[in-house]
């Protein structure tokens, strides 16, 4: 329950200032007003987890996708594949053997179904089942276990069919050690993957039924989604030579909302040129952008509604014609709209499921040569298209084979700017008096749960958080102050 | 038997050793698991770590140096050895840095297998996180002396298999420490990647380079079994029970 009160003394400008002085993982949005009291600019607080770079430094660099998979409960194979891919420039091999790729992507496509599936079902259902204003005791998971018990499930077995996928490909549903520089520790055993064909027609069924959820939902309000928590923006993602959605691997795209190219095919090694972090003195997440156009226009969305936005093409059928039809909506521009992020995720679900066939037909999962070796190189840079975005890891390696150096983007810093501008959309267009209204809690809460952000990874926690809202007035004074407890993971 | 035999008790089942065997070597020959550390087959038995701890004739002894005698009778399974067993895993899982999650040896790890085997999921005493130093500087072996706990087999095996001396302890007590035979650096000493004191060791402190995590998980030695269960397996049939 939302819990909201007016502050009547005033409070010091260091709320402000210095704003996440309590719990990791407490979210917190102020709420800048002008002089006329109308909403000047708002601002998400998130603690940023940086520990990790400090933590990695010294270890052996084969350590670091496993060790890694510990910033994040939830995705740990993108942490583990991204790490595994740079740990594959730092043992020098630029092209793995076919069946460790296929592997590698057959454990990243499960882990994007899982993930996906989780956030679809888990979280965002709630919202779009019973409305953003429902009461909170029945706008969540038990509620739509109740009311709409056949999708519940749905949501359930097929994040499991993704942890089953991760488990045969990694070892473990979470924290597993498959992939290891240069290639991967297994194959999959023919009775592994005629397990997972046998229940393929049921997870395509519900994969599809997902997809028409949110297709449905998305059209159905399409007027009052259209402007909510939207505004335009950059897109950057990981795309294909040939220009098609790739989810493992590729050159780094970014395109403005108008779609016009920024930058194409760049090799992602290079992406200090290309690519910087902005430090704000509000906050201690950074703020990624685009050198080239700087950190006021430079920023940029990743994701599920960046990748659609990105991609020219989807290589499976069935997401293809799912991309062709968001497309439509946007008359093939740019979609810039928040809330079409949960559309674009299950695009990418039903994507990620056809893969997973495509792979599991593919004979090579089943060879045998499974590592390359190359020369020692000192510097190794991998990224991926992690389930909420482009995610980077760049480690530097001395010649004692330990690393000196790591820097990681998180999918969700990359989009910490876009997260703020969805909040300050938000408050824009419901705050009417200055007073934190149930109706605008719940409203911010969607728009930040439309990108999915991992704040368990950014920072470090997970569960419930706390998230408060504070609305500080022209003066610099408290005016009001609100909270309440979100799911996050 | 053609050789002398003499008879001893462990929980009270009578097994025939040979003299000259410690009770450690006489309870594996008839399928009886003393838990070990620092004892290995192929080394000379050493006497530190405790973990074999029995009682003869219900006094204390290492089972790795104790020799047989006729009529021994020796405690093993029971709750009081099994208790003091788990405390002294439990002291060098809090002495050192153990973390068994992203460590390449968890699951062929012979310190977690003991904890496995001896249910402890979480150590009763505080963590000390001591400082220590990793030695990178070799070309096929790695030094994490986070997870040494000073068992002393990669000192016998250099010394005694290898034939080379690399390794030693330094310090007494609290202070001592596994040291090289070098000023600073792995690299500058003769050992071999292949050398029987790299894989000798029973936790995750001397790895050879270029192995980490090449065994899937639920290929590795205690993914299924719990550690012993080897010696176990060849108890005859008769003695079980
Ligand atoms: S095994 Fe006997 S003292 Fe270590």
């Amino acid at each position: 329950m939302a819990v909201t009160q007016t502050v009547e003394q005033p409070a010091s400008r260091r709320i402000v200032i210095e704003p996440v002085t309590r719990v990791e993982g407490h979210g917190k949005v102020t709420i800048l007003l002008d002089e006329q009291d109308r909403v000047k600019q708002a601002r998400l607080h998130i603690v940023e987890f940086r520990g990790f770079e400090r933590y990695i430094r010294g270890r052996p660099y084969w350590e670091a996708p496993v060790l890694v998979q510990r910033l994040c409960g939830i995705c740990p194979v993108s942490h583990h594949l991204a790490a595994a891919k740079a740990m594959d420039q730092i043992v020098g091999v630029d092209t793995l053997p076919p069946t460790a790729e296929k592997m590698r992507r057959l454990m990243h496509y499960g882990q994007m179904l899982q993930s996906h599936a989780l956030h679809f079902f888990h979280l965002v259902s709630p919202d779009l089942l019973f409305g953003f204003d429902a009461d909170p005791a029945v706008r969540n998971i038990i509620g739509v276990a109740r009311k709409f018990p056949d999708l519940a499930v749905q949501g359930v077995m097929l994040r499991k069919y993704g942890q089953e996928i991760i488990k045969a490909t990694a070892g473990k549903k979470i924290h597993g050690t498959g992939a290891i520089p240069g290639g991967i520790n297994k194959n999959l055993s023919v009775e592994e993957r005629d397990g997972f064909l046998k229940d393929l027609d049921q997870i395509f069924t519900w994969a599809r039924d997902a997809l028409k959820i949110a297709r449905d939902y998305s059209m159905d309000h399409l007027k009052e989604l259209a402007d909510f928590g939207s505004f335009d923006s950059n897109h950057l993602s990981l795309i294909r030579a040939d220009g098609a959605m790739d989810l493992y691997h590729g050159g780094l795209r970014a395109i403005d909302a108008k779609g016009k190219r920024i930058f194409d095919h760049v090799d992602y090694r290079h992406y200090l040129n290309y690519i910087a972090e902005e430090v704000k003195p509000w906050s201690y997440m950074k703020f990624p952008f685009i050198k080239a156009l700087g950190p006021e226009k430079g920023w940029y969305r990743v994701g599920p509604l960046a990748r659609l936005n990105t991609a020219d093409f989807i290589d499976t059928p069935e997401a293809e014609a799912a991309r062709q039809e968001f497309m439509t909506l946007t008359k093939g521009k740019p979609n810039n709209i928040t809330m079409a992020y949960h559309w674009a995720r299950m695009i990418e679900l039903l994507h990620s499921v056809e893969k997973i066939r495509d792979l599991l037909h593919d004979p090579d999962l089943q060879g045998t040569d499974l590592v390359a070796r190359g020369e020692r190189r000192p510097v190794g840079i991998g990224l991926i298209e992690a389930p909420r975005g482009t995610l980077f890891h760049h480690y530097e390696v001395d010649d004692n084979d330990q690393i000196v150096r790591c820097n990681l983007i998180v999918s969700t810093t990359n989009n910490n700017m876009p997260m703020n501008r969805a909040v300050e959309k938000v408050a824009r267009d419901f705050l009417e008096k200055v007073e934190i209204t149930e109706g605008l809690l719940n409203r911010i809460e969607v728009a930040i749960r439309a990108y999915d952000p991992c704040l368990s990874c950014a920072t470090h926690a997970m569960g419930r958080m706390p998230l408060e809202v504070e609305i500080v007035g022209a003066d610099g004074r408290l005016r009001a102050r609100g909270g309440k407890g979100v799911e996050i993971r | 038997m053609s050789e002398e035999t003499v008879s001893i008790t462990i929980d009270g089942v009578e097994i025939e050793a040979t003299p000259g065997q410690t009770i450690l070597q006489a309870a594996d020959a008839a399928g009886i698991y003393i838990p070990r550390l620092c004892a290995h087959p192929e080394l000379e038995a050493f006497g530190a770590c405790r973990v074999c701890t029995v009682k003869v004739n219900g006094r204390p002894q290492a089972a790795c140096t104790t020799p047989v005698a006729k009529g021994m009778m020796v405690e093993n399974d029971t709750s009081e050895l099994l208790e003091y067993r788990r405390s002294l895993i439990e002291m060098l899982f809090v002495e050192g840095n153990h973390f068994c999650m992203f460590c390449e040896r968890s699951g062929n790890c012979e310190l977690q297998a003991l904890a496995y085997r001896f249910g402890i999921t979480a150590p009763r005493h505080d963590y000390q996180y001591p400082v220590r130093t990793l030695d990178g500087s070799h070309p096929e072996v790695f030094i994490d002396r986070n997870r040494c706990i000073l068992c002393g087999r990669c000192v016998r095996a250099s010394r005694d298999v290898d034939g080379k001396h690399v390794f030693d302890f330094v310090g007494r007590g609290h202070e001592k420490r596994i040291w090289i035979d070098a000023e600073a650096r792995l690299a500058d000493t003769p050992l071999k990647g292949e050398d029987r004191a790299v894989s000798v060791c029973p936790v995750g402190a001397i790895l050879r380079k270029g192995t980490a995590y090449r065994d899937p998980i639920g290929r590795r030695a205690y993914d299924h079994r719990p550690i012993g269960s080897d010696i176990e397996a060849c108890r005859p049939a008769e003695k079980k029970g």
